[in-house]
């Protein structure tokens, strides 16, 4: 039997596939303005890469903040719920999880059957979240997915103190400014909106195993600059992005 | 009709219609108390209006005002009139909005009428006394301010004594500005129908214990009003007798108010005035009923204290121990009662950016209530009447989350 489940973010559309209770595939595509143009199309080219058609999919769940627009899904549900079972489906011993996606970041709690029992989210402040990411490189003048690589290479994080995005970049703008080193202002950066993270964690009392999942989980330096925050190590598995697809896929082999 | 509109037509609580006739009534003799040689008293929420009802003065709430400039999606508007004129958008929406009016006459009534006086009671907040200040200098009226202090475990003799003294002060006010002496069988009288009216209001919550429940939190946001404005009248009395047989009746019929109620919740705080179609039709369709909530409990909370053959010297601790003037511990006992009485699935709390002394204590609460109760408890961070503090998709997917967690543990 073939489930499937598309996550449309802010940012990025994901689909996956799940076969007689096994991870098939994953895909993901930039969003865009169409929502439900970005859902089809992610599924459609997700079908034609493991050759797979459209009615033998038996059930599709839709999760994401455009949860609501795929009209072809069976059930939307929260991506709380699908990153929760995206998680103890790759590895059931996990208890918590720290999701940072486009515009939301969220410390999710499982209990042993990777239910979910709590969870906090940022508010309307879009500080520890991939925008506030985004931001900053674009301020740095350097794509998305180098910064966390470079960052590595600071030796000591400057201070940002701003938590607010709009302010902190104009603090990045003048640490530019003052010739202060580029790994630097990464890192403090990370540090920045891995503190904004942690308390959303320290809220529900955050349990290990922890995994990060969501699009910025692929930043090394986010995920270090979490480890050092919450004193523990942090699980990151190659489809950390597509986990909230591929938990919704596993939610609909369920109904 | 069709079957999906008569079964709609039923569920329709038919008070509503009195209800909003009698406040249209009451603010008709709010407007035209000038010309019929009655003075009118504006009064924070929570205060002491039995005396003004005895001294035949016309209390005036801004707070309620507040709720109907929200209701009608005004706040904005009058949020930011507010702003220009040098106010921190951190203030209080009801304030703002309130100082505002004043000068613009604007919201859905064209502003309150002007003031005789202000009587300014703080066991609802600390924001009261500058904003009343505030008024009492641009209409250049008297202000009377009735000081409760916050009783974080106990009503103290000290307390007792200090803010039974300010009823007689009180009183000696009324009689200086009105020029006419206080007639304390009046007040007796008055105080008795006040104390009959919040019992009856304490009747009417207590149906939604009833499974399913006949009305919901958003319908006593609503009803909430007489209570507040006419209390210590017979029309709150009267009306509410009738609302509390037709909620007997809804019982006894079967009638829900949420069509297929399965889970029960509990609110905190403020309403959210300009979202309330949005937020019932969202947790009517996860077929959830907000059953209860702190807020319109808060005008009969504190019945237990109030002797209505003592009126007068009793409304001192009446008055001072209500919801948000006692200790975080007790407002947790209070919550935890709730959720056994109304059988409670899960609790939603309204972080209001406005309303600090209700959000303050709220994450403690929030905490003692998952490990006592041992329910999910939602966070839904806005204001009660600026919307520029609330999030649609922010807060949709809190809630859908929130019920999936409830509907995962049932």
């Amino acid at each position: 039997m073939i489930f499937a489940g598309i996550d449309i973010g802010s940012i990025t559309a994901k689909a996956a596939i799940i076969k007689d209770n096994q991870l098939i595939s994953t895909h993901v595509l930039f969003t865009g303005y169409n929502t439900l143009t970005a859902s089809q199309k992610v599924f459609e080219e997700l079908l034609s890469k493991v050759n797979i058609s459209k009615n033998e999919v038996k059930t599709i769940i839709s999760t994401g903040y455009g949860r609501n627009s795929v009209d072809f899904a069976d059930k939307a549900l929260t991506e709380i719920i699908c990153h929760g079972a995206g998680a103890h489906f790759l590895n059931p011993e996990i208890r918590g999880i720290i999701d940072v996606g486009g515009q939301d970041s969220k410390a999710i709690l499982l209990d042993n059957n990777g239910k979910v029992t709590n969870f906090s989210m940022n508010d309307k402040c879009a500080a520890g979240t991939g925008r506030f990411l985004e931001v900053m490189a674009r301020a740095l003048e350097l794509d998305l997915d180098l910064l966390g690589e470079i960052s590595l290479k600071a030796d000591t994080p400057a201070n940002i103190s701003s938590i607010c995005t709009v302010f902190a970049e104009s603090e990045v703008i003048s640490m530019i400014a003052k010739q202060e080193k580029r790994e630097n202002i990464i890192a403090g950066i990370h540090e920045s909106a891995a503190a904004r993270i942690a308390t959303l964690a320290a809220k529900i009392k955050i349990q290990e195993p922890v995994m990060m999942t969501g699009g910025v989980a692929k930043n090394i330096g986010m995920v270090k600059a979490l480890e050092n925050r919450l004193k523990c190590q942090i699980l990151v598995t190659d489809s950390a992005q597509e986990n909230g697809a591929i938990g919704a896929a596993v939610l609909a082999s369920t109904l | 009709m069709n079957d999906k509109l008569v079964e709609k037509e039923k569920q329709k609580i038919t008070s509503a219609k009195k209800m909003r006739d009698i406040m249209t009534t009451y603010y008709i003799d709010a407007m035209s108390a000038k010309e019929n040689n009655k003075l009118v008293a504006w009064i924070t929420s929570g205060g002491p209006v039995e005396p003004l009802i005895a001294m035949d003065i016309i209390p005036v709430y801004p707070e309620n005002h507040g709720a109907m400039i929200g209701s009608s999606k005004m706040g904005e508007d009058l949020c930011m009139k507010a702003e220009d004129m040098g106010y921190s958008n951190d203030l209080c929406s009801y304030a703002r909005t309130d100082i505002s009016c004043a000068i613009v006459k604007g919201g859905p009534i064209g502003g309150l009428p002007e003031p005789d006086m202000l009587i300014c009671c703080n066991n609802i907040c600390g924001t009261v006394l500058k904003w009343y200040e505030i008024q009492a200098r641009f209409f250049n009226v008297p202000l009377f301010i009735f000081d409760t202090p916050v009783c974080h475990t106990e009503f103290s003799p000290e307390i007792a004594k200090y803010v039974r003294t300010q009823i007689d002060e009180y009183i000696a006010f009324l009689e200086k500005v009105t020029k006419k002496s206080f007639d304390h069988d009046k007040m007796a009288e008055v105080g008795k129908i006040s104390y009959q009216g919040q019992l009856l209001w304490q009747k009417v919550l207590n149906t939604t214990a009833n499974r399913p429940s006949p009305m919901t939190a958003f319908d006593a946001f609503f009803f909430l009003a007489l209570i507040v404005t006419l209390r210590g009248t017979m029309i709150a009395v009267d009306f509410y007798k009738e609302l509390l047989l037709e909620m007997k009746e809804r019982i006894k019929n079967g009638i829900s108010i949420v069509p297929n109620e399965k889970y029960r919740l509990l609110w905190d705080n403020l309403p959210i005035w300009y979202q309330l179609k949005w937020l019932s039709s969202k947790f009517s369709d996860h077929d959830a009923c907000l059953v209860a909530d702190t807020y319109t409990s808060a005008w009969c909370s504190s019945l237990k204290y109030i002797d209505e053959n003592d009126f007068l010297n009793s409304i001192a601790e009446g008055y001072t121990r209500i919801y948000l003037n006692i200790g975080v511990d007790q407002m947790a006992d209070q919550v935890i009662e709730m959720i056994k009485f109304y059988n409670i699935d899960g609790f939603v709390m309204h972080s209001n950016r406005s309303c600090k002394p209700y959000s303050f204590g709220q994450l403690d609460i929030k905490r003692i209530v998952e490990s006592k109760a041992n329910i999910p408890v939602l966070m839904i961070e806005a204001d009660m009447t600026d919307p520029r503090a609330f999030s649609q998709s922010q807060v949709e997917t809190r809630i859908d989350a929130f019920m999936e967690i409830i509907n995962q543990g049932k």
